[in-house]
């Protein structure tokens, strides 16, 4: 079986894969990290997005042998090792951005890749439009809007709120 | 500390573990050994299994075992599945097979089980299964299973019937025979499915040593399933535990006994070896629940001023091929039509058919959307017709506060008679209005109009039976390293169970929420459980906990004053401390309390001191507590796309005493986006031949970020007589008269075209089929 050498969460792996596994299978049965979820197989619900290279991309329609040499980042691999958590989950339980929590490490990996890469700042209508690949079913979405119109100043080190109430 | 938890906006204990991904869902059990299965399921809505081969699959490498019918345990493969749910109207074959053996009914009905090393491997050789079939006629529409000489949707069944029930009170014939007013509607509802992000899955691993068998299911019953299961296997039920770990969503569908959930263990048993079957998606559009199609006709009778003097007609639900809940869906539907309003006669008649697809069950809401989607229409149509406000023509006939308890005249599905507890509707009413601007809407519908944009408002208003009984059960233990046990079968599905257990035991123990340890859905917490639907867990199990939590501190007091060699009157209690207020002062923690309550050598009990410092409490509610609310909607529709656009979405929610706003406001946020997608997006298809036609999210639309409004919610807190919280159920008011407000305010905003909604989803190309069949669009375009 072909091999795959990739770093997830800082950590290097060298891991055995059929050429069907997915990047997902892989983070989830041969790493053991189950914090990535899969929701939908088929790329509309977002559940399992992780980043790669720091960019994120929904890990069920990725196979494992395509991230070979990447870094991968997953939802485990955002607290400090004190625990301490990644501004963006800090701000979804301040602002009850989560119900069941199935959606989450995905909708959260995806919104730090949202306020990364909108350094001048978030209106309400581009939160919203940036979840268009993320599912929830529970909580209706606003919380998690008001999460990372929250997280968006403390990521950027501004004191200022963006937009969206 | 503890004092003032109840009714703190306090984040969630349950969050920390859900955001850093150590949630612990069905899928994320990996146990050393475990196989994985996957299901061969019937392609076909109607078929005879005349031959089933499964050399070729068998043999790929890696495959453990292939089970049909005939390998399954006696209880599962000689008889159908049990009818948990019976009542004396059922008819017809009702149930399924654990496993088909000679006939399939519904696309995905299970064929065979395949165990493979992995879930890859499973499914390779579950392609390899040949299955001969003799492929049937098969009823895709309800309204075809009930015509004379209809297709048989099961062979076992002289006819499509599966229940005919009747729901009436006061003399509705007087009511319409002397009517100023009748007006007759006839409304075809569609609702989905419940659509969690977690599909189902079921993991189970049997102890040879203890000959302990453990599932874990992502269910809302567990203690239901360990039920059901010990039948099944013919085991004794204490070797049986089965856990809802961390559950991805549930909103009803989850509630109910699978199939699956007996063959994944059975087939554990049979291996020795740890089993696990996730399903996918596109078997979840196939083989989970749904809630589907139901044709309403319906009469309303008023006076000349508007008052409803009787409401009658007929409703049709398709149950699909199966009725695993028994009539639960229906029948709640048919007590839900009276609502918040004076109606002075009331007949129903229902009629449950099979078609040949899979089964129906509650869905958020359980039958009552499509309920209030008949009795706000028929208001609406009464209200254009007599040329009455809206808002004006409920207020007419809306319960006022003065005649609670009010009773209705119907029975409830808990064999109770429906009596409204407590509750203003018409406060509630007028405040959801007021926040609205209903007042000020013609005007600024006119300024829209005038630049050439439509928009619309509509009101639902509803009454929900919550809080359902027997009993949920909550048992509260001082560990002796002082942390507090709080244990249930309550099963959560994202509600935050337990931090409201753990707000109402910290204030009633005066302890902090960090020393509280909440176990839920785990039939071997507590002995008896129900599970989690019809909005009931903060209703029978919130008191359940704080009734425990307050005969725990009555021992914690009697011990403390014991050791203390004081009374009790001169103790407090001060984060998880008893301390003497006099004298010198001493203190001990409730830990060291409870080593002495634990049993300890040379240290006798009082008379009548019970071991442990520990309480069990299965509170028991004397009848449904019913919450109330208000939805006003303000939408503009595009007419050139079809698309609609929220401007406003307003709130006001009865649910009595709030134990956590922020949760409460969660939940009617989500309920809200939930009805969204009922009323606008979410259709479950199926062809002529029962095939259903939308597998996954690409085809049957969620809503998503963008399609969701945010909700104004507004509180009135009448608390409920029934419980000492004074709580109500709060899970499902933000669905319940959703597609109700909006279909209203989709017609108001195309008002200017006549435009009549009488159906729902209300998708684009629906909305630009009912304008271009518009007397308005057609008097402009023809």
């Amino acid at each position: 079986m072909p091999q795959v050498s990739l770093t997830v969460n800082g950590k290097r792996h060298s891991v055995e894969v059929e050429g069907r596994t997915l990047l997902v299978e892989l983070l989830r049965e041969k790493i053991g990290l189950t914090g990535t979820h899969v929701g939908c197989d088929t790329s509309q619900c977002g559940a399992c997005v992780v980043q790669i290279d720091d960019k994120s991309v929904k890990s069920c329609t990725v196979l494992a042998l395509q991230v070979d040499g990447a870094s991968i980042t997953t939802i485990e691999g955002l607290a400090a090792a004190d625990g301490t958590l990644h501004p963006m989950q800090e701000m979804f339980r301040e602002h009850h951005a989560l119900q069941c929590g199935f959606c989450t490490p995905g909708m959260v990996m995806n919104a730090i890749d949202l306020v990364k890469t909108n350094p001048d700042g978030l209106t309400e209508e581009q939160i919203r439009h940036g979840l268009e690949g993320n599912l929830c079913r529970c909580t209706g979405y606003h919380n998690i809007v008001k999460a990372i119109a929250a997280a968006w100043p403390l990521m950027h080190g501004k004191k200022v709120p963006a937009a969206a109430e | 500390m503890g004092a003032g938890m109840i009714g703190a906006r306090v984040q969630r204990l349950e969050d920390p573990t859900l955001l850093t991904g150590r949630g612990q869902y069905t899928d994320d059990v990996h146990l050393p050994g475990m196989l994985h299965g996957c299901f061969l399921r019937s392609p076909h809505g109607h078929a005879k299994i005349l031959r089933v081969d499964t050399t070729a699959a068998a043999a790929l490498a890696g495959v453990e075992r292939i089970f049909l019918a005939a390998d399954l345990p006696p209880a599962m493969r000689a008889r159908r599945m049990p009818m948990l749910l019976p009542n004396p109207t059922l008819l017809g074959h009702l149930t399924q097979f654990c496993l088909a053996t000679d006939e399939v009914c519904y696309v995905g009905e299970p064929v065979a089980f395949v165990v493979a090393a992995t879930r890859p491997l499973a499914e390779d050789a579950a392609a390899l299964i040949e299955v001969e079939y003799e492929v049937l006629a098969a009823i895709s529409d309800v309204r075809d299973a009930v015509a004379p000489g209809a297709t048989l949707a099961c062979s076992a069944d002289t006819d499509n019937i599966a229940s005919v029930f009747v729901q009436k009170y006061g003399d509705i014939d007087a009511a319409f025979a002397s009517a100023p007013h009748v007006f007759y509607e006839t409304l075809w509802q569609h609702r989905g499915g419940g659509m969690a992000m977690e599909c189902r899955g079921v993991a189970a691993t049997h102890d040879p040593v203890s000959d302990r068998l453990t599932v874990w299911s992502s269910t809302q019953t567990p203690h239901l399933g360990r039920r059901t299961l010990a039948d099944f296997l013919a085991r004794d039920p204490e070797t049986i535990r089965v856990i809802a770990p961390d559950v991805g969503g549930g909103f009803g569908p989850k509630a109910i006994y699978y199939p699956e959930e007996a063959v994944i263990p059975a087939a554990a048993l049979a291996l020795g070896r740890p089993v696990k079957w996730i399903e996918d998606r596109r078997e979840h559009f196939l083989a989970a629940s749904q809630e589907r199609d139901q044709l309403w006709t319906m009469d309303i009778a008023l006076d000349a001023d508007g008052r409803l003097r009787g409401v009658r007609g007929t409703m049709l639900h398709d149950t699909g091929a199966y009725i695993p809940w028994g009539i639960i869906m229906p029948f709640i539907a048919s007590v839900t039509v009276p609502g918040p309003y004076v109606l002075p006669a009331f007949h129903l008649e229902t009629t449950v058919a099979y078609t040949n697809k899979v089964a129906t069950s509650p869905v958020r809401g359980a039958g009552r959307p499509p309920a209030v989607f008949a009795m706000e229409r028929l208001l609406d149509r009464a209200a254009a017709e007599l040329g009455i406000d809206q808002a004006e023509i409920r207020r007419r006939n809306l319960i006022a506060a003065d005649q609670m308890p009010y009773k209705v005249g119907l029975t409830f599905r808990d064999g109770k008679p429906v009596v409204y507890d407590s509750g203003d509707y018409p406060r509630c009413h007028e405040m959801a209005l007021t926040a609205a601007d209903w007042s000020g809407f013609p005007a600024r519908q006119a300024a829209a109009r005038a630049e050439g944009r439509y928009i619309g408002i509509g009101i639902g208003n509803y009454v929900e039976g919550t809080g359902l009984g027997p009993f949920e059960g909550v048992t509260v233990r001082v560990q002796a390293n002082g942390k507090i046990s709080v244990l249930t079968g309550a099963a959560p599905q994202g509600q935050g169970h337990k931090t409201m257990f753990a707000q109402i035991v910290a204030e009633r123990l005066s302890v902090n929420l960090d020393d509280i340890i909440v176990t839920v859905g785990d039939t071997a917490a507590i002995a008896n459980g129900v599970g989690t639907f019809a909005s009931r867990i903060t209703a029978n199990a919130g008191p359940s906990a704080s009734i425990a939590a307050i005969a725990v501190r009555s021992q914690i007091l009697k011990l403390g004053a014991m050791v203390l060699e004081t009374t009790e009157d001169q103790l407090e209690l001060v984060d998880g401390q008893v301390r003497a207020i006099s004298g010198n002062r001493r203190g001990i923690s409730y830990g060291d309390l409870a080593r002495f309550a634990q049993g300890m050598p040379g240290f006798s009990f009082e008379p009548g001191q019970t071991p442990g410092l520990e309480q069990t409490h299965y509170f028991t509610p004397p009848q449904a507590a019913y919450c109330n609310g208000t939805h006003v909607v303000t939408l503009e529709v595009d007419i050139g796309t079809g698309g609609v656009t929220f401007l406003d979405y307003v709130v006001a929610h009865d649910s009595g005493t709030l134990i956590n706003p922020l949760m409460v406001d969660g939940q009617i946020q989500g309920g809200v986006a939930h009805g969204v997608g009922n009323a606008l997006l979410e259709w479950m298809g199926y062809d002529a031949n029962a095939q259903p036609i939308t597998t996954s999210f690409a085809d049957y639309l969620l809503p998503m970020a963008t399609d969701v409004p945010p909700v104004r919610g507004l509180h009135i807190e009448s608390p409920s007589p029934l419980n000492p919280l004074g709580v109500k159920g709060a899970g499902e008011g933000g669905t319940i008269p959703a597609m109700a407000a909006i279909g209203a305010a989709i017609e108001s905003a195309l008002s200017p075209f006549g435009v009549h909604v009488t159906d729902y989803p209300l998708t684009p190309p629906r909305i630009i089929a009912m304008l271009r069949n518009s007397p308005g669009w057609r008097a402009l375009h023809d």
